[in-house]
């Protein structure tokens, strides 16, 4: 088996006779071949594409109406947008007062991460009204949903002042889903796009148009 | 009919059966591939207990080739119907408990014979030149294998499934700049819905078991062309029969490693079936009682943790804390983690193969390594609080992420200082031949 390829092999530069290259041959094969490889690039494309989310997918991804009157004060609801939770909290004035209070444990207590908020929530308590907060209740670390801790104190600990609890790898957030230093979690909790149609409705996934 | 009559129907038969196999060799290499494969390839007379796992790991696979197959006539990929298609198959399917079963506890037993197996190559220098290919591919077979086990994972639709899928999936979204673009297009959605099912279920039904299969092929041929390593970590062709050409130290693959593999596999099955019988849940190891909840992405479990295959590579993620607001870092060291095996046969610098010539520097780097690993994976297995906080002292800080992060810096040290310590410890002569 190996002789008779020898036998080939020898018999092929006989042939030729020499070892001369023919640059034409090889510079044909070279230009097949990439053009053959960008067909194939070309080629993968629509199959990349496809298992981008479908028109469907896409469709389900529209803003949600809630009403928000039937909330107590110091209590929240759970909305549904885009399948995450929207969690909406109604702070009582002292819950936002609290939310100055414990800047240095925070990591980020301003919102310069601007990815997290948009531009009209960036302000002390993280919301359109003060007392009303809207965050997406997904943790930030690895998409976990947190737990509620609203109340003061209880199984988190006397210094604990109310906010949120991811029992995936126990990161720490205000009420405001300000992320605390220590955390896992690396940034403040998402402020999805909001706006209020009238006093009690609230639309979600479209913003605010800036006052001028 | 007498005796002469008898033994002239069995050549008769006998030439027959020639006549078909002389047909077939003409065709088609049967009787030079089962020589090769098997009838004349020489193995080291001294193979050990642990040299059951390799064909064991194909065994498995075979099993959960074969399960998978029965398990899809009666699966439906659908987020609607897929966890009420895993209890039909479960309570209605005629023996579809024990199909699905055995498919649920191979998974797992598939990385227990793979853990071992990764664990012989290890201690007995498998992986050094010229076996650099062979571990190579068997480190990319570890990672399909990874990769089917997550994929598999999702398909029953329970909250476990789910959310660890969406752990997983937004492992991705920390990679910075293209991440939360590569985690939407593997979702196919804005969260882990009917559409990341029906792809998992390609995935894992097809693409990967074929990637799996021939990577397994590309493994035994590589195998096969340099011959097998052995407890002793001695070239056995080096030394040949003069007229013969074969090993001094070799004998058949077969007869005398197929009977000694299937003593393997049988005791192999027993502990399977009583798995499978007794504790196919494996008390929340291999089936976690939060995967018996449909899945609801509005709700995440108390305490989400991978299956135990995965935790040691969890407790690094876990472990490593975010820099400069990003969470990459954890990611990519628990990547690392995984692919740093494929560096082995350059990082080893010994003179000798075997742990049997080895000194006690590597022994002691190597039980650290060990124990490393097992701690790591008992603590993925639980949440980062479960042996409370530390005093002001240290900040107030987890016990358990504290330990994580010593063992986590241990496992990585086992590799980076492998060069040095390696190459520094005191070995012992390398005999001639095998000792058996």
């Amino acid at each position: 088996m190996s002789d008779n390829q020898n036998d080939k092999q020898q018999a092929g530069s006989q042939s030729c006779g020499c070892s001369q290259v023919d640059l034409e041959k090889r510079n044909f094969l070279i230009a097949t071949s990439a053009v053959g490889a960008l067909g194939c690039a070309v080629a993968a494309v629509p199959f990349i594409k496809s298992m981008t989310p479908s028109e469907r997918a896409k469709a389900a991804g529209a803003p949600v109406e809630v009403d928000i009157s039937k909330i107590e004060p110091g209590s929240m609801m759970t909305a549904e947008w885009r399948g995450q939770p929207v969690w909406i909290i109604n702070r009582t004035d002292e819950m936002t007062a609290e939310l100055a209070k414990h800047d240095d444990q925070l990591s980020d207590p301003n919102g310069e991460v601007t990815s997290q908020q948009p531009a009209y929530c960036k302000n002390a308590s993280r919301s359109l009204k003060p007392n009303i907060a809207v965050v997406v209740g997904i943790c930030t670390h690895l998409g976990c949903s947190p737990t509620e801790k609203l109340q003061r104190g209880g199984d988190m600990g006397v210094n604990w002042t109310g906010g949120f609890f991811c029992p995936c790898h126990g990161s720490k957030f205000d009420l405001a889903g300000r992320v605390f230093k220590g955390s896992p979690a690396p940034i403040n909790l998402v402020v999805p796009p909001h706006k209020y149609l009238s006093e009690s409705v609230l639309l979600i996934g479209v913003d605010t148009e800036e006052k001028a | 009919m007498t005796n002469k009559n008898k033994s002239e129907d069995k050549s008769k038969l006998a030439g027959v059966m020639d006549g078909t196999l002389n047909w077939v060799d003409a065709r088609f290499p049967l009787t030079s591939n089962i020589k090769a494969h098997l009838t004349e390839y020489y193995a080291p007379k001294n193979f050990n207990f642990w040299y059951f796992f390799g064909s064991l790991a194909l065994l498995v696979l075979v099993l959960q080739i074969v399960t998978g197959i029965f398990l899809t006539m009666h699966y439906k990929p659908d987020a609607d119907l897929a966890f009420g298609s895993v209890e039909y198959i479960m309570r209605d399917v005629p023996w579809g408990w024990l199909i699905r079963y055995m498919h649920s506890t191979g998974a797992s037993m598939f990385f227990v014979v793979v853990y071992l197996h990764m664990f012989r190559g290890i201690i007995y220098g498998s992986y050094r030149n010229p076996r650099e290919l062979i571990w190579l591919f068997g480190v990319a077979i570890f990672l399909a294998l990874m990769g089917e086990a997550f994929f598999g994972y999702l398909l029953p639709w329970g909250q476990m499934s789910y959310w660890g899928a969406q752990v997983i999936v937004n492992l991705f979204s920390a990679i910075p700049f293209i991440g939360p673009d590569v985690s939407e297009w593997l979702r196919g959605d804005y969260l882990v819905s009917d559409a990341t099912l029906n792809r998992f279920f390609a995935f894992h039904v097809i693409a990967l078991p074929f990637v799996l299969v021939g990577l397994v092929v590309a493994h035994l041929i590589a195998l096969h062309e340099v011959g097998s390593n052995n407890p002793d970590g001695v070239e056995i062709k080096k030394l040949k029969d003069k007229k013969t050409g074969i090993p001094l130290d070799g004998i058949p693959f077969h007869p005398y490693y197929t009977v000694k593999d299937l003593v393997g596999v049988a005791v192999f099955l027993i502990v399977f079936s009583a798995i499978i019988f007794f504790a196919p849940e494996m008390g929340g190891y291999f089936l976690e009682a939060n995967n018996f909840i449909p899945a609801d992405p509005l709700k995440t479990p108390v305490h989400i943790a991978p299956v135990w295959y995965f935790t040691p590579y969890y407790s690094i993620l876990r472990a490593v804390p975010p820099i400069l607001n990003s969470q990459f870092p954890g990611v990519a060291a628990m990547g690392l983690s995984v692919v740093v095996f494929a560096l082995l046969p350059w990082l080893d610098k010994s003179p000798v193969k075997s742990i049997r010539h080895r000194g006690g520097l590597y022994k002691a780097w190597l039980a650290a390594f060990v124990v490393s690993f097992l701690v790591l994976g008992y603590l993925g297995t639980v949440p980062s609080n479960v042996w409370g906080q530390f005093g002001a002292w240290m900040g107030g800080a987890d016990r358990a992420t504290v330990v994580a992060r010593f063992f986590t810096a241990v496992y990585f040290l086992f590799f980076i200082l492998m060069p040095w310590y390696t190459k520094k410890d005191k070995t012992k002569p390398v005999p001639e031949r095998v000792t058996g």
